[in-house]
């Protein structure tokens, strides 16, 4: 086949169409059998009517909103710490000359690879003996001095023109005074950017979540989700179908509405 | 300010990222490698120095290596299976067609889900009898499979939802790269009247190098790391066939409570993960485009 003006309508086009069902098939099934009837739902009944009796259902029999609540905090608890943690630290990567600088950085972005899911165990045990078991700082903890955040705001920080910093410090402003007022603002896209990445990262975490918490009042939504689906607990296909549906609700909606931010924000975190 | 109030500065700055990441990444990664050389202690009887031990129990135990033998296929298939799937949708995406947007968004969608709740939705896939693939199937007068059941078919159904998470993310990496080739090199290439395959193979694919080897080192990490799904679908079972290492540590831990196993368990993900660092950090010299 030739290059250029190829058809609007075309064999690619279908073809990405298709695969484009495919892929949010799972998708739409959810939707499809969390509002019919369990009976309806696996019969694809087109004329079967819709119910909203397994949301009400689902609703009732765990505590959603505390679940909601509780991922609310984390994503939030994790967020501020990371801001604080990687600015700094950032920033000392960024602008100061010291000794051991170099070798530093590069433990740093070696942390990169030790991924905190892989070290479950000792941090399980570190988190337990300070006395943070079940508890949401101790489950934002471990990713608070993330090297991806440090590392993005490093770049950051090194892209803003020293003229900017020297014009502040005419005017007689300190390091911090400099941090807040210059390199803060010219960074913002990328800490727009690495918000969303992080809060949907941890939005979504899962297997750490499920070690360090043990009660109603810290675990996430993701933990709830796990609880209510359990195959011992008996629920049938619409019951999860409709849990699900109301766990992601939040985020999938964020992310539809900003997709364009979003989109960008993963792309930025990657190739910078 | 002088270098040496400069450097104290600086160290002030770094002290707490510095504290984080010393409790949670340094010392933990130490305190495994520690751990896994005693045995498990109990009240009556104090853990000792085991040498390597544990090691030594996780070669002889079928299990491990069956362990491992998974994760190498997981590994083998969702890779390459998923960044061509990623690459196709990018060039697709970049395409001019209808509904174009929907389509990119179709694509993405799955990424922003936790693998907890795409579990759950392929559930509804995969059950015996009512599930999606069953009645498909059973339309060509197939008999009904379980999918998750049957040791044969398992690890293949846990691949395929891998692949569906995570292709689409890749595919925007690629889709931001495919934006950067100067669009003067397709119109030459339609003056000199070059077939679509060639263009692609000649001159988009080697362009996308760099950032196939980013998206390739992602989706190595993703294969230690995506274990979440299995919670929901197989817990392993049956029989190991979905066993996975990550999933095979947390079970040693906290199901076995059995710590220096899983610590030396630990130990082998390190070295894996180690040398894919090392890997990358060579790339990153070589100045491939990812810094």
């Amino acid at each position: 086949m030739k290059l250029g003006n190829s058809p609007l309508i075309s064999l690619d086009s279908i073809g990405a169409l298709f695969l484009a069902l495919a892929w949010i098939s799972p998708l739409l099934f959810a939707i499809w059998a969390a509002f019919h009837e369990p009976t309806h739902a696996i019969d694809f009944d087109l004329a079967a009517p819709w119910t909203l009796d397994n949301i009400r259902a689902v609703w009732s029999q765990a505590p959603w909103l505390t679940y909601l609540a509780n991922t609310i905090f984390l994503v939030t608890l994790v967020l501020a710490g990371q801001f604080l943690l990687c600015t700094l630290a950032g920033f000392a990567f960024a602008r100061f000359e010291f000794r051991g600088r170099e070798v530093l950085f590069l433990m740093v972005l070696l942390q990169l690879f030790i991924l905190p899911e892989v070290l479950i165990v000792e941090n399980y045990a570190i988190v337990s003996n300070i006395g943070l078991f079940d508890t949401t700082l101790g489950m934002a903890m471990p990713y608070m001095a993330s090297a991806f955040g440090i590392f993005l705001l490093r770049q950051a920080f090194k892209a803003v023109p020293r003229e900017l910093e020297d014009a502040a410090r005419v005017e007689g402003a300190t390091w911090m005074g400099v941090l807040l007022k210059v390199y803060v603002p010219v960074a913002r896209p990328t800490y727009l950017a690495y918000a969303l990445v992080s809060v949907a990262t941890h939005w979504n975490n899962f297997l750490w979540p499920l070690i360090i918490t043990n009660s109603t009042d810290t675990r996430p939504l993701t933990i709830g989700l796990s609880l209510f689906g359990a195959p011992e607990s008996g629920v049938d296909i619409s019951m999860i179908s409709a849990a699900t549906l109301m766990t992601i609700a939040p985020l999938l909606l964020a992310f539809l509405i900003f997709q364009r931010q979003f989109l960008q924000a993963f792309i930025t975190s990657g190739i910078k | 300010m002088k270098p040496r109030s400069q450097s104290l500065y600086a160290w002030m700055l770094l002290f707490p990222a510095l504290v984080l990441l010393s409790t949670f990444a340094f010392y933990p990664s130490i305190a495994t490698l520690w751990s896994s050389l005693f045995t498990r202690g109990s009240a009556r009887r104090p853990a000792k120095f085991n040498e390597l031990g544990n090691y030594a129990d996780l070669f002889a135990d079928p299990v491990t290596w069956k362990v491992i033998g998974n994760n190498l296929i997981y590994a083998g298939v969702t890779i390459p299976v998923s960044i061509a799937i990623a690459l196709l949708m990018a060039l697709w995406a970049d395409s001019r067609m209808p509904a174009k947007s929907f389509v990119r968004t179709a694509y993405f969608t799955p990424t922003m889900l936790p693998m907890i709740a795409a579990a759950n939705l392929w559930l509804f896939f995969y059950t015996p009898g009512i599930g999606l693939f069953d009645r498909i199937i059973g339309v060509f007068g197939f008999d009904s499979v379980n999918w998750l059941g049957q040791p044969e078919t398992a690890l293949w159904s846990i691949i395929l939802v891998t692949i569906w998470k995570e292709s689409g993310f890749f595919m925007i990496f690629y889709l931001a790269a495919l934006q950067t080739i100067p669009p003067e090199l397709k119109e030459a290439a339609i003056i000199e009247g070059t077939s679509r395959w060639t263009y692609l193979r000649r001159v988009v694919l080697p362009l996308l190098m760099p950032t196939t080897l980013f998206v390739l080192v992602n989706a190595l990490i993703n294969s230690v790391r995506l274990i979440d799904h299995l919670f929901i679908l197989t817990k392993g079972g049956p029989d190991n066939a979905t066993k996975l290492i990550l999933y095979y540590i947390w079970e040693l831990a906290f199901s076995y409570l059995d710590a220096p196993h899983a610590a030396a368990m630990t130990v082998l993900v390190l070295i894996a993960l180690g040398i894919v660092a090392t890997i990358q950090f060579r790339l990153i010299d070589k100045r491939a485009h990812y810094r």
